[in-house]
């Protein structure tokens, strides 16, 4: 009846206290849902206003409160197709995609078995990076039920920089996931050595193949309106 | 068909359905049979015919669901009875009526309609009427348009039984029911640019008593009272009622389950009751700030607000009703389940609707919702409640303990017990 990861995160979500790192996960998977339902809505030759009103008010607060958020610069994603879970498996992808892009590799697509062992690296070589992370071993666990506390809060760090990449980019990104595994090391090496101070780092992974997130964010938003726009005026 | 709408007549001896069909069924109560008084009559089917067909609006390229949104009748006048049935854009009044004579004995005609041979007509003689089969016949009698933008969700009739309105999304326009090419309106909350739009409204109903007020609800969990002798165009409002957030319980849900999906005036006038989607609130109409009283009907829910956002359960929109003493208040929920709170004991009951559970003439059992923790017998777990089975409108008799509970396709009638 429900999905199952989707529907223990989301109660967990919400019986945690509002620090910002859960919640903002949480209000990450929340915004891709309203965005989809919206383009759902949009797609439907008359769509229900109520419904439409509502979920575009919830999208709109969503993203008052994350770019409230001081610490993490979130644009919306127009690309909202993909799942949380389908979001740990990108993960892996982001530490190794900027390298792998101007190294011009390519790889098969995406699986989501080889990125559950793959993924024990990059919050490691990440939480040097910030001082909030929690140890790698929480991925081994290959499951998000298992993996909440810590676990999400570098996730959290991951999915932000990942968000602020054009949704283009994101798409390309899946495609890279069954690349050679010595790359990723080379990218980490790479990555570490690129950063400064914890924020930085981020920053850096994210303009290495994006627009900055500032201006994506507001696009985001400008599609956003344009999607409401679109969709009260029928 | 789906079930969309259901409504009994002010003396309780009809019930109306409609469904997603544009279909309206009505049911008769049977008169009671006065050597087995233990038991109230049952319902027959009375009438049965299609009160609206899909259109297609060419200027928009969009077609226009038959379905029934909502059914009001008429109080009867005269030995025909009157309803006003509505789909998203169309309002149409019916009258229905009994035929259980028939005139026989044409002087030119043979029974079946032909006309005799004028040769053999040598006698001179008048129909009399015969009685025959009742048959029962609905025509339209008037066909309210062109007057909606948006989709209608409201139709109430007022208490002077002359006029009624009709409420979209957007707008409340005023009829006469005499008069079709002409509606006035009296609320337009469309803002001038459309991307301003954060709120909706919900349902409106006039006041049992006094012709000049009615209320309409929103998706913000707002209602409004408006009287129409203040000015031509009631926006604005003469009182708002709105309950202040609980702070404790906020969550990015918050707005959507507060929408209010319908409200009812009690039968005195003095309270209103709404519906959102996890409770049901009872106003009193002269205090503004907050409900006088508030009844959980699933708060289980609460926690699984984000799966119900994603299988989209959390729109759907649950009515309420009164009971013809106004002592009682009831509402639908999932798994088939409606709940009864009574006012004065402050007691509460869930009871089901399906067919394995109950026969004919049995007692339904209480049923309960475990919301965590160890689930003792008979009790159900939220988890394995089926969010599929929602029973949205229910209607309880004017005058008797009837009522009437709609499954997605079947139509319940329940009685107490009468001993």
């Amino acid at each position: 009846m429900f999905a199952r990861g989707l529907k223990r995160k989301c109660a967990d979500g919400e019986d945690s206290p509002p620090a910002p790192p859960a919640g903002s996960l949480q209000r990450q998977s929340l915004l891709d849902m309203s965005l989809v339902k919206l383009q759902l809505c949009h797609m439907l030759a008359e769509p229900n206003l109520c419904r439409s009103v509502l979920i575009a008010n919830t999208v709109r607060q969503l993203q008052e409160e994350m770019s409230q958020d001081s610490t993490w610069q979130v644009p919306a994603p127009a690309s909202a197709g993909r799942g949380p879970l389908e979001r740990l498996v990108s993960t892996e992808i982001l530490c190794r995609t900027p390298w792998e892009q101007q190294g011009g590799h390519s790889a098969a697509d995406s699986g989501a078995s080889p990125a559950p062992d793959l993924l024990s690296e990059p919050p490691g070589a990440l939480s040097a990076q910030a001082p909030r992370s929690a140890p790698g071993c929480a991925w081994e666990a290959a499951s998000p039920r298992e993996s909440r506390g810590g676990f999400q809060r570098s996730l959290d760090q991951i999915f932000e920089t990942l968000d602020s990449k054009a949704p283009r980019a994101a798409e390309g990104l899946f495609a890279d996931v069954d690349g050679p595994y010595y790359d990723l090391d080379a990218v980490l090496t790479g990555m570490v050595g690129a950063k400064s101070v914890p924020g930085d780092g981020f920053e850096t992974l994210a303009s290495a193949g994006a627009p900055p997130p500032g201006v994506s964010y507001k696009r985001d938003l400008g599609e956003l309106d344009h999607v409401v726009e679109i969709l009260v005026e029928t | 068909d789906i079930i969309s709408t259901v409504e009994f007549n002010h003396s309780g001896e009809l019930l109306a359905t409609g469904d997603k069909g544009g279909r309206v069924v009505i049911f008769q109560q049977e008169q009671e049979n006065k050597i087995q008084s233990h038991s109230r009559g049952e319902y027959n089917v009375y009438s049965t015919f299609q009160s609206h067909e899909p259109e297609f609006d060419y200027l928009k390229s969009l077609e226009i669901e038959e379905k029934i949104n909502k059914i009001r009748w008429l109080p009867q006048k005269n030995a025909a009875q009157f309803l006003l049935s509505t789909n998203d854009k169309t309002i149409k009044l019916w009258k229905i009526s009994e035929r259980d004579k028939r005139p026989e004995g044409y002087n030119l005609k043979e029974e079946d309609g032909r006309y005799r041979d004028p040769t053999t007509v040598t006698t001179l003689r008048v129909p009399v009427f015969r009685p025959m089969d009742l048959m029962v016949e609905a025509s339209p009698r008037r066909i309210f348009a062109n007057a909606h933008t948006y989709h209608i969700n409201s139709i109430s009739i007022n208490s002077d039984y002359e006029t009624y309105l009709s409420a979209d999304d957007l707008r409340i326009n005023l009829w006469h029911l005499e008069i079709t090419d002409r509606s006035f309106n009296i609320v337009d909350i469309k803002p001038a640019n459309m991307e301003e739009l954060t709120e909706v409204i919900t349902a409106a109903e006039f006041h049992p008593n006094s012709c000049n007020t009615f209320v309409y609800s929103s998706s913000k969990g707002t209602i409004r009272l408006c009287d129409m002798r203040a000015s031509a165009l009631c926006d604005r409002h003469s009182k708002l009622f709105e309950e202040p957030e609980d702070p404790s319980n906020r969550s990015f849900f918050s707005e959507i389950i507060s929408s209010i999906s319908d409200v009812k005036f009690s039968h005195s006038g003095q309270y209103m009751m709404t519906r959102d989607y996890l409770s049901v609130k009872i106003w009193d109409l002269n205090m503004e700030n907050r409900p006088v009283e508030t009844y959980q009907v699933h708060e289980y829910l609460r926690s699984k607000l984000c799966s119900l956002y994603e299988n989209d359960c959390i729109f759907d929109k649950f009515e309420c009703c009164w009971n013809g003493s106004d002592s009682v208040v009831m509402t639908g929920s999932y798994n088939n389940f409606f709940r009864m709170f009574d006012r004065n004991t402050k007691r509460d009951i869930t009871l089901e609707a399906s067919r394995e559970n109950n026969k004919p003439r049995t007692v339904l059992k209480p049923r309960k919702v475990c919301a965590s923790g160890k689930r003792k017998k008979d009790e159900i777990s939220v988890d394995s409640l089926d969010f599929n089975k929602k029973i949205l409108h229910t209607a309880w008799h004017p005058k008797e303990n009837i009522i009437a509970v709609a499954t997605t396709n079947n139509l319940y009638i329940f009685q107490d017990k009468v001993n």
